[in-house]
């Protein structure tokens, strides 16, 4: 087993990023005009750190398969962005979102990166403010701040329910000012199909243009994927439709570890499930539970009358309600962080006190009648009109009046690409960022973190560590791909595996494949997982994985513009990362996090982490198809804060 | 300022900046035929002031030039927005979403030029060129001045005729208070005049300017034609 | 909130790619929930024509939740169909009824080639963010966020314009395929705000001049951007753009 270095910097905890750009390379002015660097996503982290990095004098080529860079599904996050400003004078610093990050991720996150990020996640709020970004703001003109889950301080900024709409614009505007100076290279609609490697490092990559169908290589000094995350394996997910593993699976098979691909979160509040063909899940902002509360009935023949439609939740007498979150959890409340919210839902509906009429009987309810009691509608109107108009259109029913029905829906991949402090994979000038990587959330992710985390590898964190690297790159000279057999071999790769697709001309369509293998994830690798659920998990993604290739249907032709093709591409690599997600959920013998092993739980229902034994990032290496892939073992050491078992019910 | 008159705003600050030229001469225009309601003498006296008014004689080429240029710039300007749909759409509902007379103002000028030559034919013509014999001069309070009430009232009093152009003076009234009842707010707009609050006023101002247009000059045919 | 099926045919423009010419192609779909979304309407559709071995229908979408900005299609006569406030995800088949023909035809303007079928090309709206659309800082190195206080409302009504998606609704639903209204809420959200109001002109002049170069056409205040825009911006935005521009040009 190859040792995995992390490369945490020497010193104390709030030293070491100091002492790292103290100490690293950098690359001067007139030579960082001649490297090239590529970056693929324009979401929070690849639009920031595009512009960040042609801001300094890189020439950078931004790959996106939108139409446009603005497009990327970090616009879609709603509530906000944590930083430690402490503006509201309530005892928040530094430390304490570091520790309520490392807590929030049940402690299997790296210590040097997660208090990085709450290092610079006020300067994100300064970059931000400075762009433009319409922060809330008080009456006085400084700006507001919300609380989010598993904090008990109030430090997250928003601007209305579309924080991640005006934090991605904003980065989207600095992108745009760099293409317009010519300093970034931008392609739309073009898909990243293979990393190229030469002589040990990523020196390109392959791309197919959406448009004409062309396989085309890209040359660069070094390579950054921020490509989001995985959790499309389930079908149905608070993603958008377009959401893909295949650029950080591509980077998998040509040598980067894959890390924790079974941790996934569960995001609680979601509108059910309520059709065949239902294509997607909508979230309901977290920071709805500010003023929502979690119900279901007590009795199991009030939730059984509501699922008939015979009663309505407003019959239900407040004595009748069953408020699990407060019951359970008295210190946090609804404000529990996601995995514990979206357990305890689980739970109850598994009770059958769930209250929607789908199959599953899955649905809770989120109740504003106590907060328009006590501030008015206005109040609420001000605060999520915009969410509640939402909820209003899909589910034609009004939540001022009736309270909104929510189940958990997949929301977001904790794990990702494995990488060190600078953010590098295990190919050398291969980085990642964003979603993409694994490294600062642990098994569960903390509202309001995502936009956080993306926004510092990008704008703050890449930038400086990237140069680290390229330092020894300056003598490189610029490679042409048609003269270079490496991306010769690519792209002859690339196009082999389209036609074997074409040529499958089965019967099948891709979503109707990519719906069973949703249904697969959903029901033995999600919520809930169990050692012989796991395993046939495992067995039912090979059997679909063949079935795949050898019955899925792709009209029209390779060589112009084809969705099915685009789809099948991505459903070819999650049909084998399905698999991979389920061997780790079966390796990992605890609950931590957004993980829960049903054999692994306290009596009270908790998830019972094994620190002895588990206290690890579990790297896996890609070993070849149908071979069993390599764990790579990185131990996790906690230093600055000490490893306690979670508690939401005391302060 | 450069290439100031070739971008978009540019040019539709000239048409905005016409149009308002234009809508206060409407109004002097206005306010000067309702003289015919009071009878001959007044309105003979009204016509002979702007007639003889050297403001008003150096305004009158200014007034051709304003009208030109809100011609010509509304003929480029369609012109452009026509090319900027190159393939039309098959189905388009736009009753809720917009004025019909805001969509139409093209159309709707049109209409009020053709009414324009027509009345200019009719009496601007006359009066300044060829002459009537129904001008004969008559004495007002001791001036001598043409007679411009018989011209203006015989137009609309004789028999089957009087009808036809009571009826086209009626539309080219109504056309110009659509014309109006869109132009007026949205010439505000367009030099930047407005936001939320104003919009409503100016809005509502503009529809009350624009009856009192259609139904001003509408109520001289009609006048004459029941009494 | 009765959930019920209906009968549909669904008209719609083919258009093989951006040099073939195109037509419309009818489809009768049956049982369609009305609690289902339009795009998963187009989803059965799509999924039938493969069944058949025919192309799907090609359209532009990705979040399905009405904030990305990448769907489009011009429904029945309305860019984004026949509701208010609602990107054609958000569209519900409840908005339907038995029996209905609905037409669906890409955006069509001059700054939007049609790519294939219902889908344009829509980077001109890029191009004019590019020429200006935004404040020129650099990462890092800049002031406290709260160094710089901005008035409430202020904020609000930058807000307000910020919550443009980039859609290109207003474009399509304009009768000149005018991109005022786009190009409206970025000069207006910056202007609104201290930070941005530094390049104020230079932004107003450039976006404008980059707005005209690409084809879009001239507004004439018809106001039909402001009621089909998915997110309501309102015509205020152009009023400001127009101020900020003509002082810009009076100040040159």
């Amino acid at each position: 087993m190859t040792k995995l270095n992390s490369k945490i910097p020497e010193g104390q905890i709030h030293e070491k990023w100091a002492n790292y750009k103290a100490h690293q390379n950098l690359v001067n002015p007139s030579n960082k005009r001649k490297i090239d660097i590529i970056i693929v996503g324009t979401g929070l982290a690849g639009a920031s750190a595009a512009a960040s990095l042609a801001e300094m004098g890189f020439k950078v080529k931004n790959f996106c398969y939108q139409d446009s860079p603005r497009r990327a599904h970090s616009i879609a996050a709603q509530g906000g962005i944590n930083a430690a400003k402490n503006y509201q004078n309530d005892g928040d610093s530094i430390y304490r979102l570091f520790y309520d990050t490392i807590k929030g991720g049940d402690y299997r996150a790296r210590e040097a990166n997660v208090y990085r990020l709450a290092e610079v996640s006020n300067d994100i709020i300064d970059q931000s403010v400075a762009q433009g970004v319409p922060f809330a703001r008080e009456y006085g003109g400084l700006l507001d701040n919300r609380s989010f889950g598993g904090a008990q301080v109030s430090r997250t900024f928003y601007a209305r329910g579309q924080t991640g709409q005006q934090l991605l614009l904003g980065a989207y505007s600095a992108l745009s000012r760099q293409i317009g100076l010519g300093n970034i290279e931008m392609y739309p609609r073009v898909e990243m199909m293979d990393v190229v490697v030469v002589d040990g490092r990523a020196r390109g990559i392959v791309t197919r243009n959406l448009v004409t169908g062309k396989i085309e290589s890209h040359f660069a000094h070094a390579v950054v994927l921020a490509t989001g995350g995985y959790v499309n394996v389930y079908y149905l997910s608070t993603n958008a439709m377009g959401s893909n593993s295949s650029a950080a699976w591509k980077a998998h098979k040509k040598g980067a570890y894959f890390a924790n691909p079974a941790y996934v979160q569960i995001h609680p509040t979601a509108i059910p499930v309520h059709g065949e063909f239902q294509s997607k899940l909508t979230l309901m902002s977290e920071s709805l539970r500010n003023d929502g509360r979690i119900w279901v009935p007590k009795k199991k023949e009030d939730a059984e009358a509501i699922r008939q439609g015979t009663k309505k939740p407003n019959d239900i007498p407040d004595e009748d309600r069953d408020f699990y979150l407060e019951r359970r959890y008295p210190a946090f409340g609804n404000l529990v962080p996601r995995d514990v919210a979206s357990r305890a839902a689980k739970e109850r509906t598994d009770h059958g006190f769930g209250i929607e009429n789908n199959p599953t009987k899955e649905g809770v309810y989120l109740d504003f009648k106590y907060a328009i009691d006590r501030l008015g509608k206005g109040v609420i109107e001000a605060r999520y009109g915009n969410l509640f108009q939402m909820y209003e259109k899909i589910v034609d029913q009004d939540p001022y009046q009736t309270p909104m029905k929510i189940f958990p829906a997949l929301h977001y991949a904790m794990g990702g690409l494995w990488v060190d402090y600078e953010l590098q994979s295990t190919i050398p000038g291969l980085f990642v960022a964003g979603e993409a990587n694994f490294s600062d959330h642990g098994a569960n992710r903390l509202g309001a973190s995502a936009l956080m985390q993306g926004l510092a590898d990008g704008y703050f964190v890449l930038p400086y560590t990237i140069q680290n690297y390229l330092a020894d790159q300056i003598g490189v000279a610029r490679m042409k791909p048609s003269e270079r057999p490496e991306f010769k071999e690519a792209e002859e790769a690339v196009k082999a595996h389209i036609n074997k697709l074409m040529s499958v001309k089965g019967t099948e369509s891709v979503d109707s494949i990519h719906r069973r293998l949703g249904l697969v994830m959903w029901n033995k690798v999600g919520m809930g997982r169990t050692e012989a659920g796991l395993k046939e998990a495992i067995t039912e993604i090979k059997a679909l994985r063949k079935e795949f290739w050898a019955n899925v249907r792709i009209p029209g032709s390779a060589d112009a513009m084809n969705v099915e093709l685009e789809k099948a591409n991505r459903l070819a690599d999650f049909l084998e990362l399905g698999e991979l997600m389920a061997i780790d959920a079966l390796h990992r013998n605890e609950s931590c996090g957004g993980h829960l092993r049903e054999e692994y739980q306290t009596p009270e229902g908790e998830a019972l982490r094994d620190d002895n034994n588990f206290m690890y990032v579990g790297a896996w290496e890609y070993k070849g198809e149908n071979t069993q892939p390599d764990l790579h073992k990185e131990e996790l050491k906690y230093e600055a804060i000490e490893v306690k078992s979670r508690n939401y019910k005391t302060a | 300022m450069s290439n100031f008159l070739t971008t978009s705003i540019g040019k539709k600050f000239l048409m905005s900046l016409s149009g308002f030229f234009l809508i206060s001469f409407l109004s002097v225009h206005l306010t000067a035929n309702l003289f015919l309601l009071a009878g001959s003498d007044a309105f003979n006296e009204a016509s002979h002031f702007m007639g003889t008014n050297p403001i008003i004689q150096i305004m009158q080429p200014v007034l051709a030039l304003g009208f030109i240029l809100h011609i010509f710039y509304a003929s480029f300007l369609t012109l452009q927005n026509r090319k900027a749909r190159p393939e039309s759409y098959a189905k388009v509902d736009q009753k809720n979403s917009s004025k019909w007379e805001s969509r139409n103002m093209y159309i709707l000028g049109a209409v009020v030029l053709t009414f324009l030559v027509i009345h200019l034919i009719n009496f601007f013509w006359k009066i300044k060129f060829t002459g009537s014999d129904l001008l004969k001069e008559v004495d007002v309070k001791g001036v001598e001045m043409e007679n411009a009430y018989s011209l203006v009232t015989s137009l609309f009093m004789s028999g089957t005729l009087g009808f036809i152009y009571s009826g086209i003076y009626i539309l080219g009234a109504v056309a110009l208070g659509l014309h109006v009842n869109h132009g007026f707010w949205a010439a505000f707009q367009t030099l930047g005049l407005s936001n939320n609050i104003w919009r409503k006023r100016l809005e509502v101002l503009g529809s009350i300017f624009a009856l009192i247009i259609a139904s001003g000059f509408s109520i001289i045919p009609l006048y004459f034609l029941i009494f | 909130m009765s959930s019920k099926n209906i009968n549909i045919t669904v008209k719609v423009w083919r258009q093989q790619d951006a040099k073939s010419k195109g037509i419309f192609e009818s489809y009768p779909l049956s049982n369609i929930s009305t609690d289902s979304s339009f795009l998963e309407m187009m989803d059965v559709l799509n999924e039938k024509l493969v069944t058949e071995n025919q192309e799907p229908i090609a359209f532009d979408h990705d979040c399905r939740e009405g904030i990305c900005g990448m769907c489009s299609l011009f429904i029945n006569g309305h860019a984004h169909g026949p509701d208010s406030l609602v990107t054609t995800c958000q569209l519900h088949m409840r908005k339907f009824n038995d029996g209905q023909t609905i037409t669906i035809e890409p955006w069509r303007s001059g700054g939007f080639p049609v790519i294939k079928d219902l889908m344009v090309d829509r980077s001109a709206f890029d191009k004019i963010m590019q020429a200006g659309g935004f404040v020129s800082v650099n990462t890092g190195g800049v002031p406290d966020a709260n160094a710089i206080p901005i008035a409430q409302a202020d904020a609000e009504e930058a807000m307000d314009a910020a919550a443009c998606i980039g859609c290109g609704a207003c474009v399509a639903t304009c009768k000149n395929s005018s991109a005022m209204l786009f190009v409206s809420a970025k000069v207006s959200q910056l202007a609104l705000l201290p930070q941005g109001k530094i390049e104020a002109a230079r932004r107003a002049k450039n976006m404008v001049a980059k707005m005209d170069e690409l084809g879009f056409g001239n507004c004439s205040n018809t106001g039909a951007c402001e009621v089909e825009c998915p997110k309501g911006i309102s015509l205020a935005h152009i009023a400001r753009l127009n101020r900020e521009f003509l002082c810009a040009k009076v100040k040159e």
